[in-house]
């Protein structure tokens, strides 16, 4: 394993992890939007959006992140749809992990128990003052473990950027073995570079759970 | 202001004696069964009035349709003047006026004890939050929970968790209050501590309709009795006139499920 | 109307091709679940054993698969062994080896976690009534953490079969790549075929997985 060819590359390594961070965390703050969105009209089962949500959330949960990113990066632009990679990329993300978003918020919401909305009613509370209050601030920390478990889910999804050409850290990976042959070092390098991405997030994420159950129980 | 709180009386749109809640031939239908059938009755301000019946007879359904957190299927309730309906755009200001506490508490587990008590008042009523916190402290401390205020629901027993939810129930000033059998699932040592606040209230002169096993409780803190069975309201009387000579065949029957004969012994006879 | 290239579908035997690719991938899923199933359950009940030296073994292989994306365990295994142990792995092999790893290490997590979600007292109640170890296990414990498992195992199964579309980047013909070359053969004929193949692709893969998550959500409401 030669050092040089390490030091070397390290700055383009690193440029390609900015990327995969850039548009890791645009897409997985787009789908927290999403995820919101569709978790309030599932819970409040709003006439033909809950239709259209649940056919959303089937036709994402059951498709590749892939699949889903050649349909946008080379299928769309047939049919006069311009896009970018990097929007594609985090368009996909955003499809992607809006669902899964959607599926934590929502469990969260149906877990805090009916009876807490009508002690709020009780005393007088509208709908608005009833779920910023009281419904939201415990489904939120009910829904931490799953929410944790998807950034950290969709942060890793984005190893396939290298698919429509996005320069990220798989696309440097390939490309340096494919022209130097030096397979360990830039292997080790892309190993590196998505531990020091994720291993923060794991271990923040982690942290945010303790610290949430901790606030949680009894009533 | 705050001070005067527990004797002064709120709901300065009824006078005294005059009805305060009333309920018309009301109807509650629950899939095949009718849980409240033809109800008609009348609260008047000042009153306590206590409902008893056996379990699942329709005491709970009755309280959350007052409080419209269940629909009913004909008749009209009233409180003053105003209707409770639960698709009106006035129900929140009219659950202002009704304050109701939970078998469960129902605490909000996320927040302290005194934020518990001013949520409500803060957010809805839009009052300031130093008078609050001076009527809650007050409170508090008539319920001896004064040290409580910065604790979580979880760090109290269940009988301190009810007097606050008492308390925050009370800091919204309302005309009447509806206790849902709030002791039922206290240990015995703490359903003293609740039932005292309670008999606190009603020497106050609080309009409060209750549902309750506890009978002596019941017999001690009640201007009539109202004896609920498959939905109907079938003896409506003062607690001595309840408990001492009940008119209906039913009434005796669940009135003797609270008292037991010796097993031991060779004399059988009842009292 | 634009032109949704789908007309290409009809030419020729593009369809079976693409149904061949999607099979690829299937097969791919198929033979890593044979594998990890078994090899899961195996390992996720020695974690609940009380062995340190075994849990911070197996709680360090969890850890590594399950922090690295399943595209860089793919790029380890097909590149690195031929630098590491001068293996020439197909790309299908190299894919069997990196999911049936993956599986394991998921699967055994998943028992794990339904073996002691048993609660204690449900040992102690059958062995207040006289059953011995086999016994409880046999009647009680097993039949338990069946129905806590079977679904999630559906839904690591679904998510396998959606991870194999990854293959085609380590060079597998699988249902992407076929798409590719369909659309590279008729560019001058359909210029249009991207969207439409695409599209189809894209419902193959939601037809495969779909029934088999539904599957998955009818028997853990049953089971609940």
């Amino acid at each position: 394993m030669s050092p040089e060819f390490i030091t070397k590359y390290l700055p383009l390594y690193e440029k390609a992890a900015w990327l995969t961070v850039r548009i890791g965390f645009a897409g997985v703050l787009l789908s927290i939007v999403i995820g919101l969105l569709c978790a309030a009209i599932l819970y409040y089962r709003i006439p033909v959006l809950t239709g259209l949500t649940a056919v959303y959330i089937e036709l994402s949960r059951n498709t590749p992140l892939l699949v889903q990113l050649f349909f946008l990066y080379y299928g769309l632009p047939k049919i006069g749809v311009r896009t970018d990679a990097q929007a594609c990329g985090m368009a996909g993300l955003a499809f992607l992990g809006g669902s899964y978003m959607a599926e934590a918020f929502r469990s969260g919401l149906e877990a805090v128990e009916k009876i807490q909305m009508e002690s709020a009613q009780s005393l007088g509370m509208n709908r608005y003052q009833t779920m910023r209050y009281v419904i939201l601030p415990q489904a939120f920390s009910i829904s931490v473990p799953a929410f944790v478990a998807n950034v950290i889910f969709l942060l890793k999804e984005t190893s396939v950027f290298s698919a429509i050409s996005l320069m990220d850290l798989m696309f440097t990976a390939k490309d340096l073995i494919g022209l130097y042959y030096k397979t360990t070092e830039s292997l080790f390098l892309l190993v590196v570079f998505y531990l020091i991405i994720l291993l923060p997030v794991s271990i923040l994420g982690a942290a945010l759970e303790r610290r949430v159950r901790y606030a949680r129980f009894g009533a | 202001m705050a001070g005067s709180l527990l004797q002064d009386m709120p709901g300065q749109d009824t006078a005294c004696g005059q009805a305060l809640l009333t309920m018309e031939h009301v109807t509650k239908q629950f899939e095949e069964s009718l849980i409240l059938d033809d109800i008609s009755l009348t609260i008047k301000k000042g009153e306590v009035i206590v409902l008893v019946g056996s379990s699942g007879c329709g005491k709970s359904t009755m309280l959350r349709c007052i409080n419209a957190l269940e629909p009913i299927q004909g008749g009209i309730i009233r409180l003053g003047e105003e209707q409770i309906d639960p698709k009106s755009r006035g129900l929140t200001s009219i659950r202002q006026k009704i304050g109701m506490v939970f078998q469960s508490y129902e605490l909000f587990p996320h927040m302290t004890v005194l934020d518990n008590i001013l949520l409500a008042p803060m957010k809805v009523q839009k009052r300031k939050k130093a008078d609050i916190t001076e009527e809650a402290v007050i409170l508090l401390e008539r319920v001896g929970l004064k040290e409580k205020t910065g604790c979580f629901p979880r760090q109290l027993s269940g009988g301190q968790k009810q007097r606050v939810a008492i308390v925050r129930a009370l800091c919204m000033h309302p005309e009447l209050m509806l206790f849902d059998e709030v002791t039922a699932a206290l240990d015995p040592e703490m359903v003293r501590e609740v039932l005292d606040v309670i008999l606190a209230l009603a020497a106050q002169g609080r309009t409060m309709l209750i549902v309750t096993h506890e009978m002596q409780f019941a017999r001690a803190v009640a201007d009539r009795v109202l004896f609920l069975d498959k939905g109907k309201i079938i003896e409506n009387a003062p607690p001595e006139e309840f408990f001492e000579n009940p008119k209906t065949e039913r009434a005796k029957q669940f009135l003797n499920t609270f008292s037991f004969e010796t097993v031991k012994g060779k004399d059988k006879q009842g009292k | 109307m634009p032109d949704l290239g789908l007309e290409v579908l009809l030419k020729g035997q593009n369809m079976a091709r693409l149904f061949t690719g999607l099979l690829a991938a299937l097969k791919i899923s198929l033979v890593s679940v044979v594998i990890s199933l078994p090899l899961g359950i195996l390992l996720g009940t020695l974690m609940t054993w009380k062995n340190p030296f075994i849990k911070a073994a197996l709680w360090v292989y969890l850890e590594i698969i399950r922090i690295m994306p399943q595209m860089v365990l793919l790029f380890l295994v097909f590149f690195g062994t031929t630098r590491a142990f001068g293996w020439d792995l197909s790309g299908e092999s190299a894919s069997v080896i990196v999911f049936s790893l993956w599986g394991t290490a998921e699967m055994s997590d998943l028992v794990r976690g339904a073996l002691i979600s048993i609660p204690a007292h449900q040992y102690e109640s059958g062995e207040a009534l006289g059953l011995n170890k086999v016994q409880i296990y046999r009647y009680i414990v097993v039949p338990q953490t069946l129905r806590r498992l079977i679904p999630l195992s559906i839904n690591l199964i679904t998510r396998m079969i959606k991870t194999t579309s990854l293959v085609l980047m380590i060079g597998v013909v699988e249902i992407l790549k076929v798409a590719q070359q369909i659309i590279e053969a008729n560019r001058t004929a359909s210029p249009n075929a991207a969207f439409g193949i695409y599209l189809v692709v894209f419902l193959l893969y939601f037809f495969a997985c779909w029934p088999i998550s539904m599957a998955a959500r009818y028997l853990e409401q049953r089971w609940r």
